[in-house]
């Protein structure tokens, strides 16, 4: 009973605190400091078309460098966490086998989600998209591809290089731009080029694969883990 | 029909989105229903901070020929806020990584007592 009149205390008590922001609030009708520098010169400084993009990976890269620390540290603490012992690494399991169904519209699917996944974070900074969003389209195939045979192994082997080569690249091509460039992750070492080509924008095209590859490699490093941990007894 | 601006309707429904997640976290006995309600409460302010950024009659930040439909090429005039939405980027991908190892710590957390309900992990409590 007290629980409960706390848990109503509390909703209300942000409720309200919700419905005077909600009151309060008015929308800004022009885009103002640090947002309206983006706008006016985002593209002429980035050349990327999409400013998100270019807010992400030129203008705060450094930012987007910890982000990816971040997932890398999640996928290392949660390996950490679901540690198999020898002996349960060593069984085997097999799974019941699932619908036919699912098993041939995957056989369709999987080839498509990875090329689309691929296509998301080439073309990050020309359209909606990028080497986070890209990453998970390709995660979610190899979901997919779980699912649709449980049995299957992964090879671990293939996603710790793609990962390690992808990280290395970028803090790489972040070194380069110290040296050649204005700073670290410098997007402007290579041409800019015409706005709105894929050869354009600099690094910035190279970069976002690599973290596609790389946000890839992790999320389904993670799926992984949590696949065998269904060895554990 | 100034209540139907697309901008307010985002930010109330991330405001009732914070609160379903909020009451989820705090009413629920089971584990991973509570991580769904921290997933609903994460869209919640996601979706708040996206709305924040919208300009109305406004489209996406990407140079292309909405842009000079819209404002014939004056990019300052006719994108909304990129900034929200690049940090709510951010935010997305953090919260993945917090949900996975929520997740994780689920797991752990079946294979020791073979219960989800957290009534059952009362062994701090004095």
């Amino acid at each position: 009973m007290l629980r409960n009149v706390l848990l109503a205390l509390v909703l209300a008590s942000f409720g309200l605190i919700f419905y005077n922001l909600y009151n309060s609030y008015e929308p800004h009708e022009e885009l103002t400091g640090i947002a309206a520098h983006f706008a006016q010169d985002g593209a002429k400084e980035v050349g990327a078309a999409n400013l998100v993009t270019a807010v992400v990976v030129s203008y705060r890269s450094f930012d987007t460098l910890g982000e990816i620390t971040i997932l890398f540290l999640t996928a290392a603490i949660i390996s950490f966490f679901l540690k198999l012992s020898k002996e349960d690494e060593d069984t085997i399991i097999t799974h019941r086998g699932t619908s036919e169904l699912l098993v041939t519209a995957s056989g369709l699917l999987i080839p498509l989600m990875f090329m689309f996944g691929i296509y998301v974070f080439i073309n990050g900074h020309l359209s909606p998209g990028g080497g986070f969003q890209g990453g998970a389209i390709i995660a979610s195939a190899v979901v997919l591809s779980i699912m649709a045979n449980p049995n299957i192994a992964i090879n671990h082997n293939v996603i710790v290089w793609v990962e390690s080569i992808s990280g290395i690249s970028i803090v790489l091509i972040g070194v380069l731009g110290i040296i050649i460039g204005g700073g670290f992750l410098d997007s402007r070492i290579l041409p800019l080029g015409k706005i709105g080509e894929i050869f354009s924008a600099g690094t910035i095209p190279i970069i976002y694969s690599f973290i596609g590859l790389k946000v890839g490699a992790e999320l389904s490093n993670i799926l992984n883990k949590y696949q065998k941990s269904q060895k554990e007894s | 029909m100034e209540f139907l601006e697309l901008g307010k309707i985002g930010l109330l429904i991330g405001f009732l989105l914070v609160l379903v997640g909020f009451w989820g976290i705090l009413q629920q006995k089971n584990i991973i229903k509570i991580i769904v309600s921290f997933t609903i409460l994460n869209t919640g302010i996601n979706l708040i901070m996206v709305a924040l950024g919208y300009l109305r009659g406004r489209t996406a930040p990407i140079i292309d020929d909405s842009v000079e439909q819209l404002a014939n090429n004056n990019v300052i005039n006719a994108v909304v806020d990129p900034v929200p939405q690049a940090l709510v980027l951010t935010a997305i991908v953090i919260g993945f990584g917090v949900t996975a190892l929520l997740l994780a710590f689920a797991m752990k957390l079946y294979t020791a007592k073979q219960t989800l309900e957290i009534n059952h992990y009362n062994d701090l409590k004095w």
